[in-house]
């Protein structure tokens, strides 16, 4: 066999190989999708808008919906009951040493709102508000954090995405390999480390909220 | 003379344990219900033991039958194993459908957790689907979007494979100091278990990725909708479409009949009961990568996306629930594990780190997996301030919660990797503190 011919033939069984290896991806397992149904189940919403459906709601109807879909758990101005959370709030705390992280205080993203209220709000009753309700009830909760000012203002698909929220800029991608590279490639002391031994700074057991405890700090 | 409960003899009672448990009892408002509890039931623990079933006597056990084999059609543990259950802390969260418990990780060895000690985290409770209707959607950039049933994806080509799931939260209310006194609450949003599965690369072949896609969103079935957006290319890489959980279904509260295995990353992208995946062409910024899962910095600025578990480690006994009960020879053992590969190495310090030594490894060591190590140690009675440090295959080496905090402040919440630390007092009595 000729060079030539050899890588002929190389190539040729080459090309077999990734045409078997592409039938062998498609097994032919599972049906096609519907336009329907993928509507239907489609649910995301992203800060672009896409996935916003067709609709519109002002802060001023979204108050009769939340007052009596949310306040029970939420409070009536969004401040929060016992340890459900608080939804308002917060301006200007993300450095205080507790922080006060609510909608208009820490979200980046105000379609995120409208989001995670479609497929998870009313707890309990997860998708149950219509699109229009879902416009009013984000209008709502962007009100009571003074982002969106006028009670009439009409939230809809088209506005939705061009609400700018106050933490938006507050956000970075995860910098752990260069912001904590002292963490690797070191070679820790094992003998002799230290010349005193350590003391004891805090004890759990003067904190006293482990579980058999009636109280406890609110954590996130 | 006293009699040391490792000589021949003496494990009816001991003076030294029941000294022990009296003065458990005794200090019953500075020990923790949980400690005082655990240290009631644990049948090992307990005072006195039936001189009737010891030798020289035969017991009952010996002489009468026991169940038969249709007693119990599923095994269940032993009754004696009633304490070792997963907890909850009541005063963390509104509603128990919104809630997580914790895998009591002092209680067990080796590397996998039993089926039913899996921690649990649900945002809108533990969903319950019928396996006939179950149906997974995969559309968004792709040729064909396509509905699979449970069989279906049964029909792909499966792969078993152990991994670690812990949640981002772990350890997330020691930030501030030492809080909670026990490891099962400290440590316990993790677990590790084989899991069977089709690589979701499978599914995403069989749809076709168009060539923008780059995210995919999945999102649960469960009343909250949990949705999280994962990078295609670890999609591509490593992540499973689980059904089997140690061999059998998978459990409810685990997403049955189908969750999202994440290797290494955080738990809460481990979607289950699983029923869409969309793919687009950049993160859709849902409530769980916004809101919840980002890291808080003292400049007022917060992390996003840090998807991946740092190496961590722990020391499970002793621990606050499992103090050392007997003097002369004891097994330390705890749980090491990386989000980014294979653990290398554990150290650990029971002078509270003047000295380290290298623990004993043992059983598998596998990727992105939970590690057992075993120190043995003579105790007499000495304090003890115990801690265990791991490495991983990238050379990454377990921190100090003091390092983390200079370079996090202690508002994270989230990825708490720092070095634990166990106080074993004169009695065997262990505390959960921190020390300078």
């Amino acid at each position: 066999m000729s060079r030539f011919l050899k890588r002929a033939s190389v190539a040729a069984l080459v090309l077999a190989a990734s045409a078997s290896a592409v039938l062998a991806q498609q097994l032919g397992v599972g049906r096609e999708a519907t336009v329907a149904e993928i509507k239907a189940w489609d649910i995301a919403v992203r800060p672009d808008g896409k996935g916003l459906p067709v609709g519109k709601g002002t802060a001023a109807r979204g108050e009769t919906i939340f007052q009596t879909q949310c306040a029970t758990c939420h409070g009536e101005f969004g401040e929060g009951k016992g340890r459900w959370p608080e939804l308002a709030g917060g301006h200007g705390t993300l450095k205080a040493d507790r922080p006060f992280k609510t909608i208009g205080s820490y979200w980046p993203y105000a379609t995120t709102v409208f989001d995670y209220v479609r497929r998870a709000m009313p707890f309990g009753n997860a998708q149950s508000l219509s699109d229009d309700d879902l416009y009013a009830v984000t209008a709502y909760l962007l009100s009571l954090n003074d982002i969106v000012k006028d009670p009439n203002f009409e939230l809809s698909e088209k506005t939705l995405p061009a609400v700018k929220m106050p933490n938006a800029d507050g956000f970075y991608d995860d910098d752990r390999e260069v912001s904590e590279k002292q963490f690797w490639a070191r070679k820790p002391c094992m003998k002799e480390c230290s010349k005193e031994a350590a003391a004891v700074i805090g004890r759990a057991m003067a904190v006293d909220v482990t579980p058999g405890q009636k109280a406890g700090p609110k954590v996130d | 003379m006293t009699k040391s409960p490792s000589e021949p003899g003496s494990d009816v009672t001991t003076t030294s344990r029941r000294k022990f448990m009296t003065s458990t009892l005794a200090g019953g408002m500075a020990m923790t219900g949980v400690g005082r509890a655990s240290a009631q039931q644990k049948p090992g623990s307990a005072a006195v033991a039936n001189p009737k079933n010891l030798p020289p006597n035969v017991p009952d056990w010996s002489k009468v039958l026991g169940d038969g084999v249709a007693a119990h059609p599923y095994g269940k543990p032993s009754k004696f194993e009633k304490h070792v259950v997963r907890r909850d802390v009541e005063w963390l969260t509104a509603s128990r459908e919104s809630s997580v418990n914790f895998t009591p990780l002092h209680e067990l060895d080796g590397i996998i957790t039993p089926n039913g000690l899996c921690f649990e985290r649900h945002h809108g409770g533990a969903a319950e689907i019928k396996p006939l209707d179950y149906r997974l959607m995969i559309h968004g950039l792709v040729n064909k979007p396509l509905i699979f049933t449970l069989d279906d994806l049964k029909r792909f080509p499966r792969t078993n494979r152990i991994h670690f799931l812990e949640c981002a939260a772990n350890s997330g209310m020691e930030w501030r100091g030492a809080q909670l006194n026990g490891c099962q609450f400290t440590h316990g949003m993790v677990h590790n278990v084989m899991y069977t599965a089709v690589p979701l690369k499978a599914l995403l072949e069989e749809a076709g990725v168009k060539p923008n896609g780059k995210w995919l969103l999945a999102e649960g079935a469960d009343a909250a909708g949990m949705t999280r957006s994962i990078p295609l290319d670890k999609a591509l890489n490593d992540c499973l479409i689980a059904f089997k959980m140690n061999g059998e279904a998978l459990r409810t509260e685990q997403g049955y009949p189908v969750r999202l295995v994440v290797p290494g990353w955080e738990g809460n992208m481990w979607v289950k009961w699983l029923r869409r995946i969309e793919v687009g062409d950049q993160p859709w910024h849902t409530h769980e990568e916004t809101s919840k899962y980002t890291s808080l910095m003292s400049d007022g600025r917060a992390r996003r996306f840090s998807f991946i578990m740092d190496a961590k480690s722990v020391v499970t006994n002793p621990s606050p629930e499992a103090p050392l009960l007997a003097k002369g020879r004891n097994v330390l053992s705890g749980l090491a594990w990386s989000g980014r590969g294979k653990v290398t190495r554990v150290d650990v310090t029971m002078d509270g780190g003047r000295n380290w030594q290298e623990a004993r490894i043992d059983g598998l060591v596998l990727d992105k997996s939970l590690t057992r190590f075993y120190v043995d140690f003579d105790w007499q009675g000495q304090e003890l301030v115990i801690q265990s440090r791991a490495h991983d295959e990238t050379g990454y080496v377990q921190p100090t919660k003091n390092e983390l905090r200079k370079v996090r402040g202690v508002n994270n919440i989230y990825h708490n990797n720092g070095i634990q630390t166990w106080l074993v007092r004169s009695n065997g009595e262990t505390e959960n503190v921190e020390i300078s």
